[in-house]
């Protein structure tokens, strides 16, 4: 690559050619404030002002994010012209923005609140009129709040490059310009997936998941049975939140914190992913034996069913007939873990702690329940789980290692830690498929080929008597090229995961922020790398299990043995799997 | 979807097909909708999105962007108002005030008898004879407040000898 030779504050520099100033200046350990500008330019619209630098050979002040640089510039990032202008600019978003900062959930997060201390912005400084704002609530998984809106764009980008659908829209024009699903619906009147990978790129608070904290305030005061379940992904990010590197994992301090926070039982979703298995496994050899629709997809993640039944209702009959591991659990805590205790499920509320926010919408679907009990009463994100430990007064990180409640639901395999990463389920399933075909258990435990973080990945797997082609996608603009083969009866495989978000639940829409400028002690790729480290944080507490088989968890043969009978039995069926909506319409007629 | 009659579907799919060798085929198609429907609803758009792969919230934005494209039917003749500069100074925006109060609607409103649509426009370009009113093509020069009234009766008394 060339070489440019430009000045920086008066200083030398030799850097890449074809960079941005923006760019340029990070290469040489500069970082410019900006809001709008994310991840190499993926929303680059240079709307907000706020990265304005001086530069030689250009007319008046540039923004540093998508102005080129040339052999021989001169930057000014600190001259008074540059750091009065970029102060103006923020003071304008600032004067059409709605201060409620000690109440927003993104306080602490917030990019704009952070640039407004660093450029010095005086609160107040103007005043006049404001742009229309609206507010939507009406899906349980997300908020839109515009007034909090700085119109960067980076959702609107975000969701077009990572699933196509693009639910997110630049409306109106001028000062009237708002951000919003086509005709300011509702998320809950498009064809929104509910994933939350808006929320997470939002600089400021107008993209929030919708909490459900005063649920389970409400559930504790009322003296109910309160028990929590916890995804596998949120063990591998919760401890960002307390300011833990990026990848530790802190399941023992998890499990400790929900103890103090005074739950009736703390058990791990795990339990409720190896059950997955054991019904997902079963029935994809079932329909490999008796001629069912193939390939099989997997079921877990809520935000990728949304996606089938509003894009791809024709491939509906390929999904698993699963639930996703939480609403297992949840069910047969109402049913099984009641019997056994003696307890009255209609006092018992369960609560999942999940990585996701689409998760929240999955819990209200008509067919999640059994005997008129809802599976999962209330699902909260892990950056919801950090706040009320906040809220406690938990000092987290001095918290000791604890294990999970033990009893009826307790044990839990390595199979269960990896749902959380893309190719987990799959792995998963492909451990106990093997030894049911077999008879006996694949050397090595690991499949290597489903591992990795692209975007597409297939493998040709032998499980001894037959050879199965096997897919792994995440994304839906990934997931849709295989799903088009399956619309055009050309798709060469058995099986296949789709996961909604990029990478799996450990990037869920419910995670806590990766927001480099906001970690200064992370590296400088740690946009790049977040969700490789949080993968590895599961696979390695994968290593540590001894078991790491679902099929060889002692609590679920005994689950069957006591209470369901066998995988896809009668009743493992009332209590386990789902049915989907084929009719469900993308823009619905308003009322 | 669903809510279109079989005649627009097939219509509204020949102006995408007449665009698709294009590389930014969308404000072309939309144009053409515009003219020959007077209007672009949310259903046509959907439509749209799912021939050419452009989200339906682009298109909405692209909608709602430019004042020439409009979400609901245009009445029988669309009062053009110009509010550009030179008109602006020379008393427009009395005049479009007058337009308002006598047919009771705002800019980019429609009457309900389906009549009238006023719309404020930024510069047709026609400064030398500002103030300048635009009704279905035809443009009055030197508008004045006195003749608002007088205009609106013309049109009503078109429609009643029709």
């Amino acid at each position: 690559m060339a070489k440019v030779n430009i000045k920086i504050e008066g200083q030398s520099y030799q850097v890449e050619q074809g960079l941005t100033i923006l760019e340029a200046a990070r290469a040489c350990g500069y970082e410019i404030p900006t809001l709008c500008n994310f991840n190499h330019g993926e929303c680059s619209l240079a709307s907000c002002r706020v990265c304005l630098v001086e530069a030689t050979g250009a007319r008046g002040l540039v923004a540093s994010c998508v102005y080129p640089i040339e052999e021989g510039m001169e930057i000014k990032i600190s001259s008074p012209k540059a750091t009065k202008a970029r102060r103006v600019s923020v003071e304008l978003i600032l004067s059409n923005h709605s201060f409620h900062c000690q109440q927003c959930d993104k306080n602490g997060h917030c990019e704009l609140l952070h640039v407004a201390q660093l450029v010095g912005a005086r609160e107040g400084k103007f005043f006049g009129e404001k742009s229309e704002t609206f507010y939507d609530d009406l899906n349980p998984s997300l908020v839109r709040d515009t007034s909090k809106c700085i119109l960067c764009g980076r959702c609107v980008n975000r969701c077009v490059n990572i699933h196509g659908t693009g639910i997110l829209g630049f409306e109106r024009r001028g000062f009237k310009t708002f951000i919003a699903p086509a005709g300011n619906r509702g998320f809950n009147e498009s064809p929104c997936l509910l994933c939350g990978q808006c929320v997470n790129v939002c600089p400021t608070g107008a993209l929030m998941e919708k909490s459900e904290i005063d649920k389970l305030d409400a559930a504790m005061a009322a003296g109910k049975y309160v028990i929590v379940q916890t995804a596998p992904a949120v063990r591998a990010a919760l401890g960002e939140e307390f300011g833990l590197p990026v990848g530790t994992p802190v399941t023992g301090k998890m499990a400790a914190a929900l103890r103090r926070l005074g739950f009736y039982r703390v058990y791990d979703t795990n339990f409720g992913a190896d059950l997955t298995i054991m019904e997902e496994a079963n029935e994809l050899l079932s329909r490999i034996k008796n001629g069912g629709t193939l390939p099989m997809i997997t079921s877990c993640s809520p935000g990728w069913i949304n996606y089938a039944e509003y894009f791809y209702p024709e491939v509906l009959d390929n999904l698993s007939s699963c639930k996703s591991p939480h609403q297992m659990q949840g069910a047969i805590i109402k049913s099984y873990f009641a019997k056994e205790k003696g307890i009255d499920p209609k006092d018992i509320v369960t609560v999942s702690i999940m990585p996701c926010t689409a998760k929240k919408f999955e819990k209200e679907r008509p067919v999640m329940e059994a005997n008129g009990l809802r599976d999962v009463d209330i699902v909260l994100t892990t950056r919801e789980l950090a706040r009320i430990i906040k809220r406690a007064g938990i000092n987290f990180n001095k918290l000791p290692d604890e294990d999970f409640d033990q009893d009826i639901m307790g044990d839990y395999t390595g199979a269960g830690v990896i749902f959380g990463v893309t190719g987990g389920v799959m792995e998963a399933a492909l451990r106990t498929a093997y030894k049911a075909l077999t008879g006996t258990e694949r050397k090595p435990i690991e499949f290597h080929e489903v591992r990795g973080l692209e975007g597409i990945k297939e493998a040709e797997i032998d499980l001894g008597a037959a050879k199965i082609k096997v897919a792994v996608a995440s994304g839906m603009r990934n997931a849709s090229k295989l799903l088009d083969q399956i619309k055009e009866g050309k798709s060469p495989y058995t099986f296949i995961e789709i996961m909604c978000c990029p990478g799996g639940c450990i990037n869920g829409g419910g995670q806590p922020f990766v927001k480099p400028m906001l970690m200064p002690n992370e590296d400088d790729d740690i946009f790049e790398t977040y969700r490789e480290k949080r993968a590895n944080a599961l696979y390695s507490e994968d290593e540590r299990q001894v078991l790491r088989q679902s099929h060889n968890n002692p609590q679920i043969i005994e689950l069957y043995e006591k209470y369901l009978g066998e995988p896809n039995s009668h009743l493992a069926h009332e209590l386990l799997h789902t049915t989907y909506n084929k009719d469900r319409e993308q823009y619905p007629t308003k009322k | 979807m669903g809510k279109l009659n079989k005649t627009a579907e097939s219509h509204i799919l020949e102006i995408i097909e007449r665009y698709k060798n294009e590389k930014t085929p969308l404000m072309l198609i939309l144009s053409d909708i515009q003219k020959e429907y007077g209007y672009i609803p949310l259903e046509v758009q959907e439509l749209v999105s799912a021939k050419t792969g452009i989200p339906v919230a682009e298109i909405y934005g692209v909608v709602t962007f430019y004042s020439y494209f409009s979400l609901k039917p245009k009445g029988k003749y669309v009062i053009g108002v110009c509010l550009g500069t030179a008109c602006y100074v020379k008393g427009s925006q009395q005049i479009i005030d007058k337009f308002e109060e006598l047919l009771n609607i705002k800019p980019g409103e429609t009457t309900e008898d389906g009549l009238f649509t006023i719309d404020a426009l930024r510069c047709i370009g026609a400064c030398g004879i500002a103030p300048a009113v635009s009704i279905n093509g035809k443009v009055y020069s030197k508008m004045t407040v006195s003749q608002v009234s007088k205009v609106i009766e013309s049109y009503r008394k078109e429609v009643a000898n029709v």
